[in-house]
């Protein structure tokens, strides 16, 4: 959809562009009208807005309107140094905050050849699972509140909040959190960090069967999930998905698993793989991610090595002329950094690539035909975080 | 002329001293004043017993801070909806917009009139009492519908279309269970099928019914749990989807009208299935003779609130607990389960009844 200010295409005036105009009314029977969802709506988390073309409650059409909270992030990365960008990228994807930033540290690592100590790649590990965990464990609460299940919320934000007073012992933030730094963190985790990670792993193993028994088996909840939103592997390849959300439709890619980076290939784990890519499958999808998540922190709590958290801090971080790319995986799928350097203190030009716009362009062929709860749904099981797509 | 007249002290002495026109109006003005003190009451009580039940379910304590255990927290929300500007958009239908919001609330209120609380509690008994209950929940469904169409809003229209939809389809499963206790007490008087149960608790008409009781208990508390647009099947305000449904537009008073209208319908069908299932305000005898004279000590109308309670406590359980139907799905559940199941088991209840193969 173009807006009026894109030269490109000037939309006549008073009129829709192509292809997003109202059927005649009558004309095939059908009586069709706009609802505009947002950009303040309880279930499009945060500021989208989607114009859904509806025939009754039947969705025809929908096109999600972004820009609502584009902050310009990347613009602001070239006039500010390479470690002061880092806590902008907490603000884009704020549930993957480290994961970010961890994505933005291993760019700069990779120019300057910067090492990063054993206990450093344990950390950058154990806190990224603990993060995937937490922004799992939101997005399961807000998934049963998109359905009606209010309760789930609560119990999703109860657990969560164990992990993000873990976090605020680690680094002082409960949101946007500025940890990682090039060559490790910005501070050695607190003594009882170790202990406190491994009640977090005990009590998640209770409580996911937990919100499997409130959530995952309830007839309801299947019945709105299955067979909704489904999303073909070819589709999501070429829609460029990653994530969940390409893995539910079968799509087997993991940053972690087929490009690792960190430590990660020393942990062992599954990358849980769905088939037919609708709401259930991204749902079982992420419930699965959760307890790999464990397996990985129990297997990397077990050998925590002792020593320097750190390599060595540097005076300037000036990376030499070039361009450099990282890709982490966050909660949400591929997180890419792209820095073109001209040598000097701040990066030249500074680009993510972000997972959250991909896994939200299918929403209107998977939405299409179905009924404005299934767009719900789908929305939330897409789990899309606003700020990282406006960036 | 049929002889609406309830038998109580207060009533009957008003009726010796005053001649039967004032005394009939001076009754009325009663029954009436004490109804609205009742619903008051019952709203504010069943405000504050969601908020907590609601939280105990959410691993939350509730309100704690106005009075004591929160008790007066509802009062506090009421003020502060009282003294909110009553805004109406411009695009609105002014009738409608401000007929609807009382529509739902006098439709529980009538309800009420038939409902005996004691055995000389009731304001009025009609000898078709349960078909005044079923015209007079009718109201609250042109309620919703007036005010999603009066709003001139896409998505209050959606939510009163969704609403006309499903109280339409889910009164019939609702009217089918009433009617099976109706057969099987011989009588459509609320008083009446109360009476029909006395006894021990399997003199009930729950249990009463091998099999055919249960299941209408259970369909009707389905059926009214659509009825009270509550959750599950709450699809016609469905926050999440339509950001509030039928009373989107509202706001102040008038959407407190919607609100409390809920909690008193709540009451009222907590109410009917007391009276239909529980055996009312009957005491629950258990056949031992010393634990019975105790226990019909214990006045009905405390027994006929407790059973409510523990309806209105079903109904919070529900909501608290399970996802939102959809609409497509909730249609065919009432039209394709709830319905047949209904009327074969008014049939089953029909030949337990012909063939007298009651519990003893």
């Amino acid at each position: 959809m173009n807006t009026p200010s894109s030269p490109s295409a000037p939309a006549p005036e008073h009129r829709l562009p192509p292809g997003f105009a109202l059927h005649a009314s009558g004309a095939d029977g059908s009586q069709e009208y706009f609802l505009n969802m947002g950009p303040q709506h309880p279930s499009t988390h945060g500021v989208l807005k989607l114009v859904v073309r509806l025939d009754g409650e039947t969705v025809v059409e929908v096109v999600p309107h972004l820009g609502f909270i584009h902050r310009a992030i990347e613009k602001m990365g070239e006039s500010e140094t390479y470690v002061q960008y880092l806590h902008l990228t907490d603000r884009m994807d704020y549930l993957s905050s480290h994961i970010n930033n961890l994505g933005v540290c291993m760019a700069i690592e990779k120019a300057m050849g910067i090492g990063v100590p054993e206990r450093g790649e344990y950390i950058r590990v154990m806190v990224s699972e603990l993060q995937r965990i937490q922004s799992h464990l939101l997005w399961w609460g807000a998934f049963g509140m998109d359905l009606g299940a209010v309760t789930a919320f609560l119990y999703g934000f109860k657990e969560r909040e164990k992990i993000t007073a873990l976090f605020e012992d680690l680094c002082g933030a409960r949101l946007t959190m500025n940890y990682f730094r090039p060559g490790g963190s910005n501070a050695d985790v607190p003594e009882n960090f170790i202990p406190r990670v491994l009640e977090i792993v005990e009590e998640m193993k209770f409580t996911l069967d937990e919100f499997n028994a409130l959530l995952s088996a309830n007839p309801i909840t299947i019945s709105r999930t299955q067979g909704v939103g489904a999303l073909s592997r070819e589709r999501a390849i070429s829609y460029g998905c990653s994530g969940p959300v390409a893995r539910a439709s079968g799509v087997n890619f993991d940053v972690r698993r087929h490009a690792p980076y960190s430590i990660y290939d020393r942990f062992e784990f599954d990358v849980p793989l769905g088939q037919n890519g609708d709401c259930y499958d991204r749902y079982r999808v992420r419930m699965e991610e959760m307890r790999q998540s464990v397996r990985i922190l129990e297997q990397a709590a077990a050998s925590f090595p002792e020593g320097p958290h750190r390599a060595k801090e540097k005076p300037v971080y000036k990376l030499p002329a070039g361009s450099y790319f990282s890709s982490v995986e966050t909660a949400r799928g591929m997180f890419g950094t792209y820095i073109v350097s001209d040598g000097g203190l701040k990066p030249y030009r500074i680009k993510s690539r972000s997972p959250n716009l991909s896994n939200l362009a299918p929403i209107a062929e998977m939405a299409a035909g179905g009924k404005i709860a299934d767009l719900v749904a789908i929305l939330s099981t897409l789990d899309i975080i606003v700020p990282d797509i406006d960036r | 002329m049929i002889d609406l007249t309830v038998t109580h002290p207060i009533g009957d002495r008003i009726r010796e001293v005053l001649p039967p026109l004032p005394a009939a109006l001076a009754n009325g003005a009663l029954a009436v004043a004490s109804l609205a003190l009742l619903v008051t009451v019952m709203a504010i009580l069943l405000v504050w017993l969601e908020r907590k039940v609601c939280a105990r379910f959410q691993a939350r304590l509730g309100p704690t801070r106005v009075g004591p255990f929160g008790l007066l927290q509802p009062i506090a929300d009421a003020l502060k909806l009282l003294m909110k500007e009553n805004l109406r958009p411009t695009a609105t239908d002014m009738v409608a917009y401000y007929l609807a919001p009382l529509l739902p609330i006098t439709g529980s209120f009538l309800v009420l009139t038939v409902i005996p609380f004691d055995h000389n509690l009731q304001v009025a008994n009609p000898g078709a009492g349960v078909v005044f209950v079923i015209a007079a929940s009718g109201l609250g469904i042109l309620g919703t519908l007036i005010g999603g169409w009066g709003s001139n809003n896409k998505y209050a229209l959606l939510g009163s279309m969704r609403s006309g939809a499903q109280l339409f389809s889910y009164e019939l499963s609702m009217v089918l269970c009433m009617l099976l206790v109706v057969m099987a007490a011989g009588s459509a008087s609320l008083r009446e099928i109360v009476l029909s149960q006395q006894g021990t608790v399997l003199d009930w008409w729950i249990f009463k019914l091998p099999g055919a009781g249960f299941a209408a208990f259970l369909l009707f508390l389905i059926s009214s749990t659509a009825e009270l647009n509550r959750g599950p099947l709450d699809l016609s305000e469905a926050e999440q989807e339509l950001t509030g449904g039928f009373h989107t537009e509202y706001a102040g008073m008038s959407f407190s009208m919607f609100f409390l209208a809920e909690f008193v319908n709540m009451f009222a069908a907590a109410a009917l299935g007391s009276t239909f299932f529980l055996g009312g305000f009957l005491a629950p005898q258990i056949g031992v003779h010393a634990v019975d004279a105790v226990l019909s000590f214990v006045p009905g109308v405390i027994w006929f609130g407790l059973k409510s309670g523990f309806l209105i406590f079903l109904y919070m359980w529900f909501r608290w607990t399970f996802p939102r139907l959809r609409i497509d799905h909730l249609l065919a559940l009432e039209w394709k389960f709830l319905l047949p199941v209904s009327m074969g088991n008014l049939l089953l209840g029909a030949t337990l009844v012909t063939f007298g193969l009651l519990l003893p």
